[in-house]
């Protein structure tokens, strides 16, 4: 399998960076020419959110991808895909608490309160935050084996972001069931391999760790 | 009836027509040119609009209109697609020409209405209403039409006649939503006979002072601005007298969240967000606070007397 090397690798990272910033360079582009349509609060806040689900579908591809590829590489990206998500999911919330709701404090907790799509994604988007806050690598090693316990909580942000997309359309449920597929095969295609692991006698539970070793 | 005009707007800032004619004149200049023709798919080209003018009404509120590109541009019309551009894409390729609304049901005189008979039925009014959609946002958009009163009186309701049922169109051909089972086509609305009859109920013909644009409902709809935007049935076809109350598109889909009447009350949040704002579409939006939403829409003082005694937050 193609390894790339240090430039290469660098090359590549340039380029996903500048990709993942084409979709916020489009919104400011839209919002400093007027042209996010007839109302840009809420283009504002569908692209904001469609990204964040976007790229969350990505980090968890990685894994399955390396897997079948062996393109043990594309681990090195996985960060800088996640920090995207999380930088989108911060737009999308402060659209909410700012353009949205005018940083009216009781209207959003009431909103959390009563309505279950605003409960689960006002969740996913707190569980995000450690997530990223312990994304270096001094954090990682400073974690050990608990590490690996925190950034499991992605499996359960992306069911939740997708309950928020799915419980907030009013009736065409297509975008979200896309990334309800997604998202349930990419744990799908994890939970079949545990499950396979667990079976393999002499091998209890080391799989998970070992695939997490870039070195593999 | 006491009539109140809103007068918090001064009528410097309404938007001469001249001033919202220009783009249109700019992209009728283009399209002149052929300028815009590799970009523009063939249907989008607009055809040009019938003229269809009104005598001013007193109902009109005095508040600055929606621009014409946003109240043609950002519709819900799920019989064209459920984006808010879909309709305006999709919908000029429908015919609305011939056109007939079969009037049937409890009414002494059941027949059917050619278009052009409708149009000539009574006289065109311009109201300016305010249009306030169930998805907590707003319009001001000057529609042209008579009052449904005028359509009823003519086909002679019988005694058993409580309800009115409006009946939307279904063409897969046109209507590429209606190949989908997102509602249960074919879309029908409905009103109390009361409401129906109320002065502010309007069978609409144009907007902006020309015929309907098909996204917004083409050729003839009703306009029930003291409801949530979807009450008001688009290119209707059938209008059916009955005892019962009709089953409706939106409530059969989601009765817990659209109920029959569907009065705009900003103190009946719809389960899955608050009605208690609105975002005015062109006004507020970035660096503008939504504003706060009017009890029927702000027509509380024309139509709360058909609700004395009811529980609205039962009767949603």
């Amino acid at each position: 399998m193609w390894q790339p090397g240090r430039t290469q690798l660098a090359a590549i990272k340039s380029v996903l960076f500048a990709l993942c910033l084409v979709p916020f360079a489009h919104l400011v582009w839209g919002v400093a020419y007027d042209a996010l349509g007839a109302n840009p609060v809420e283009a504002v806040t569908r692209s904001t959110g469609w990204w964040t689900l976007f790229l969350l579908c990505a980090t968890l591809a990685v894994t399955p991808l390396r897997r079948a590829t062996g393109a043990n590489w594309l681990l090195k990206l996985r960060r800088m895909i996640g920090l995207f998500a999380y930088f989108y999911v911060v737009l999308h919330f402060l659209t909410y608490v700012w353009l949205d709701q005018w940083f009216d404090v009781t209207a959003m907790a009431k909103d959390i309160l009563k309505r279950p799509y605003i409960t689960v994604g006002f969740t996913a988007f707190l569980l995000l935050a450690p997530l990223a806050a312990t994304s270096t690598d001094a954090m990682r090693r400073r974690l050990g084996r608990n590490w690996q316990r925190v950034h499991r909580f992605i499996y359960l942000i992306a069911i939740f972001g997708v309950l928020h997309f799915w419980w907030l359309v009013k009736r065409d449920i297509t975008e979200p069931a896309i990334f309800g597929l997604v998202v349930a095969g990419l744990l799908g295609v994890r939970l079949s391999r545990s499950l396979r692991q667990r079976a393999l006698p002499g091998r209890p539970g080391a799989g998970n760790l070992r695939a997490l070793s870039p070195g593999e | 009836m006491l009539i109140r005009k809103p007068s918090d707007v001064p009528p410097s800032e309404i938007t001469p027509r001249s001033v919202y004619l220009r783009r249109r004149e700019f992209v009728k200049q283009a399209l002149a040119l052929g300028l815009l023709a590799p970009v523009m798919p063939a249907h989008a080209q607009p055809a040009t609009a019938q003229k269809l003018p009104g005598r001013p009404s007193a109902f009109s509120t005095t508040e600055k209109l929606t621009k014409y590109e946003d109240v043609t541009g950002y519709c819900n019309y799920y019989e064209f697609g459920t984006g808010k551009s879909d309709p305006s894409v999709y919908a000029p390729r429908m015919k609305t020409r011939p056109w007939s609304v079969m009037v049937d049901g409890a009414v002494r005189s059941k027949r059917e209405f050619g278009i052009e008979e409708l149009l000539k039925l009574a006289p065109m009014e311009e109201r300016v209403y305010r249009h306030r959609c169930v998805e907590a946002w707003s319009m001001v958009v000057p529609w042209v039409g008579y009052p449904l009163a005028e359509l009823i009186k003519r086909v002679e309701p019988t005694a058993g006649a409580k309800y009115v049922a409006f009946t939307t169109r279904v063409d897969p051909d046109t209507m590429v939503g209606t190949r989908l089972p997102v509602l249960d086509w074919p879309y029908v609305e409905g009103l109390r006979l009361d409401e129906a009859m109320h002065a502010l109920a309007l069978l609409t013909f144009g907007l902006y002072g020309e015929v309907l644009p098909n996204q917004n409902g083409a050729p003839v709809r009703v306009v029930v601005p003291w409801k949530y935007g979807f009450k008001s049935a688009k290119s209707i076809v059938r209008i059916t007298f009955m005892e019962q109350q009709p089953r409706t598109a939106w409530n059969m889909a989601a009765p817990s969240e659209y109920g029959f009447y569907s009065n705009v009350n900003p103190e009946v949040d719809h389960p899955r967000w608050s009605q208690a704002r609105e975002r005015r579409i062109g006004e507020d939006g970035f660096f503008t606070p939504k504003r706060k939403t009017l009890m029927f829409n702000g027509y509380a003082d024309q139509v709360a007397s058909l609700y004395t005694g009811m529980d609205l937050r039962k009767l949603f």
